[in-house]
C-alpha cells in the first residue's frame, strides 16, 4: 500500500481510519467487486456491508456505525434510472439528503458520511472514490462524537 | 373561551344523544394548573367535563388509532365506533396524516374543528415563577394571573408564554371538519417560521454539537414525547426492538442521540409541528430544534406542505428524477 498519509495533528500514531461501506448488491458491490477482479488497488480502510438495495439502508444505519466506532460512513447504491427494484435508490435519496443535513446541523463532521453513486461497470471509479472518502475521514481525525462511551451490556 | 366551551360541551352531549358518535375525544382538567388531559367521552352526561381553555396542548389525534383497535378481549366480530374528535389546526392535520397512512378510517370520525389562537407552554409559565411551584393560574382577557407557593403573584400576557410552536402556527383552524365550533380565527402568515433553525444553523460546528449534547443530555428516557406524537404509532418502536437493540439501556449520551436523531427523523415530512412532544417533555427539552430543521429541509427540497392534502402522498413515499443530489460525493 502506498498511501499519501496527511494524518492530523492529535492522532494517535499509525491511526487509520474505519469506513464503514453500506454498498448494494447490484452496482455498487458489483463495482467494488470489479475493482477487486481487475486488481486495481485501493487502501484497506473499509468493512464493506453488503445490502439488497440503497433502499434498504434505514438511515439509522449511519448513526448506529458512528456509535459503534467507525469514523466515517460510506453508503453508495445504483446511479438514478439503474436500480435493481426500479426506484429503490430514488426513495433512498430524499431520506439521504435529510440524513446528511441533520447530521450536519447537529454538529457531526459533514465528511464523515459520504453518499455516492457507483454502477456495477465502475471499478475504477470506485476506487478512486475510495481515495477521496478515505482521505477526507484521514483529514477529520478520528471520530470522538457519536462514540459510545459505556460498554454495551448484552 | 368560555362560550366556546359551552358550545363545545352542548354539541358533543347532542352528537352523543342522537348517537352520531359513540365516542367523543376532548379535554378534561387536570390537577394540575395549566395542564389539561385527553378523555374519552362516552355518555352526553359526562359531556360538561370537556373543557376548551389555553391548556388544551395534547394533540389527540396520538389517541385516535387504539379507539379504532379490536380489543384484545373480543373474539368474533366486532363493529369499530365512530369517533368523534375535537381538532384544532394541528390535530386536524395529523388527522389528515393518519388517514393517509391507513391508521384510523375517514368514515368512522366526525371531526369537531375549533379555531385555536395558540396554547400556553407550561415550562414557560413557571420558569417565570423561578424555583417557585406554581398552584393556582386564571387566565383574565389575554392577561395570565400566575400564584405560586407561599403567595407570590404574578401577572403576564398570555402571548409571552405561548408554546414555541404556536406562536409560528399557520393553521389555526381545522383543515378537515365535519363541522364547526367557535369563530374562524384569521390565518395568519407566520413570518419566521424556521428563525429558531436559523439562529442554532448559524453557530460553530463544535458549538452546535455542544449545545446539542447539553440539550440531549437532560433526556432521561421516559418516551413521554413519543406517547404524545401523532405520528408514533408503530407497533413497535425501534426504541423497544431488542434485534437489533437500536439503544442501549444506559444513560450514555449516544444512545440518548440514537433515540432522538431516530425518532425526529421517523417524523421527516410528516411532521405538523404541533408541539405536542415539547409540552409533554418533563425536562423541557427544545425537541422541536431537530423536527424543524427535518421540516424545513422537506419544504426546501421537496417541496410543499402535505399535511392538508388527503390524496398528495407523504414526501418520504414520493420522488421525483430530478431531485436534489447536490449533497452526494461526485453524484
Amino acid at each position: 500500500m502506498t498511501e499519501k498519509t496527511t494524518r492530523k495533528a492529535g492522532a494517535p500514531d499509525g491511526w487509520e481510519p474505519r469506513i464503514a461501506a453500506f454498498l448494494c448488491n447490484w452496482c455498487s458491490y458489483a463495482g467494488a467487486d470489479l475493482a477487486g477482479v481487475s486488481r486495481i488497488q485501493y487502501p484497506p480502510n473499509i468493512r464493506v456491508i453488503r445490502v439488497p438495495c440503497s433502499g434498504r439502508i434505514n438511515p439509522l444505519f449511519v448513526v448506529k456505525a458512528l456509535q459503534s466506532g467507525m469514523d466515517g460512513v460510506l453508503v453508495s447504491g445504483c446511479h438514478p434510472g439503474d436500480c435493481h427494484y426500479i426506484s429503490g435508490n430514488l426513495y433512498a435519496r430524499r431520506k439521504f439528503a435529510l440524513m446528511k443535513n441533520l447530521l450536519e446541523y447537529v454538529g457531526i463532521e459533514p465528511d464523515r458520511v459520504h453518499f455516492s453513486w457507483v454502477s456495477a461497470a465502475e471499478g475504477v471509479r470506485f476506487a478512486e472514490l475510495l481515495h477521496k472518502v478515505i482521505d477526507s475521514v484521514r483529514e477529520l481525525g478520528p471520530a470522538t462524537k457519536m462514540i459510545k462511551q459505556v460498554e454495551a451490556v448484552r | 373561551m368560555s362560550q366556546i366551551q359551552d358550545q363545545l360541551r352542548r354539541e358533543v352531549a347532542k352528537l352523543l344523544e342522537e348517537k352520531t358518535v359513540d365516542l367523543f375525544l376532548g379535554y378534561e382538567d387536570a390537577d394540575l394548573p395549566l395542564k389539561t388531559v385527553a378523555r374519552f367521552i362516552r355518555t352526553a352526561q359526562d359531556a360538561d367535563r370537556l373543557v376548551w381553555n389555553r391548556s388544551c396542548t395534547a394533540n389527540l389525534a396520538a389517541l385516535l388509532p387504539q379507539a379504532f383497535k379490536k380489543p384484545a378481549g373480543i373474539r368474533g366480530d366486532w363493529t369499530p365506533p365512530r369517533v368523534g374528535v375535537l381538532a384544532k389546526g394541528c390535530v386536524s392535520r395529523s388527522i389528515v396524516g393518519l388517514i393517509k397512512a391507513h391508521q384510523i378510517p375517514r368514515e368512522g370520525l366526525f371531526i369537531l374543528g375549533v379555531g385555536c389562537d395558540g396554547m400556553i407552554d407550561r415550562h414557560h409559565a413557571t420558569q417565570l415563577l423561578g424555583i417557585a411551584e406554581l398552584v393556582e393560574a386564571e387566565i383574565d382577557d389575554g392577561a395570565l394571573r400566575l400564584r405560586a407557593t407561599g403567595g407570590a403573584e404574578r401577572v403576564v400576557d398570555v402571548s409571552d408564554v405561548l408554546a414555541d410552536a404556536c406562536s409560528v402556527c399557520r393553521f389555526r383552524a381545522a383543515v378537515l371538519a365535519d363541522a364547526t365550533i367557535g369563530d374562524a380565527p384569521d390565518t395568519q402568515e407566520a413570518a419566521e417560521r424556521y428563525a429558531s433553525v436559523a439562529t442554532f444553523e448559524s453557530k460553530e460546528m463544535d458549538e452546535r454539537w455542544a449545545e446539542f449534547a447539553a440539550e440531549i443530555s437532560r433526556c432521561v428516557r421516559c418516551y413521554a414525547c413519543r406517547e404524545a406524537c401523532p405520528n408514533c404509532y408503530c407497533t413497535e418502536c425501534f426504541a423497544d426492538e431488542t434485534e437489533p437493540k437500536w439503544i442501549g439501556a444506559t444513560t450514555d449520551l449516544s444512545d440518548l442521540i440514537l433515540f432522538h436523531l431516530g425518532r425526529a427523523f421517523h417524523q421527516a415530512g410528516r411532521c405538523v409541528d404541533c408541539g405536542a412532544c415539547v409540552a409533554a417533555c418533563p425536562q423541557g427539552i427544545d425537541l422541536r430544534l431537530l423536527n424543524q430543521k427535518i421540516n424545513q429541509d422537506v419544504e426546501a427540497l421537496f417541496g410543499g406542505d402535505v399535511s392538508v392534502s388527503l390524496d398528495e402522498p407523504e414526501p418520504l413515499c414520493q420522488f421525483r428524477m430530478d431531485d436534489d443530489q447536490d449533497f452526494m460525493t461526485e453524484p
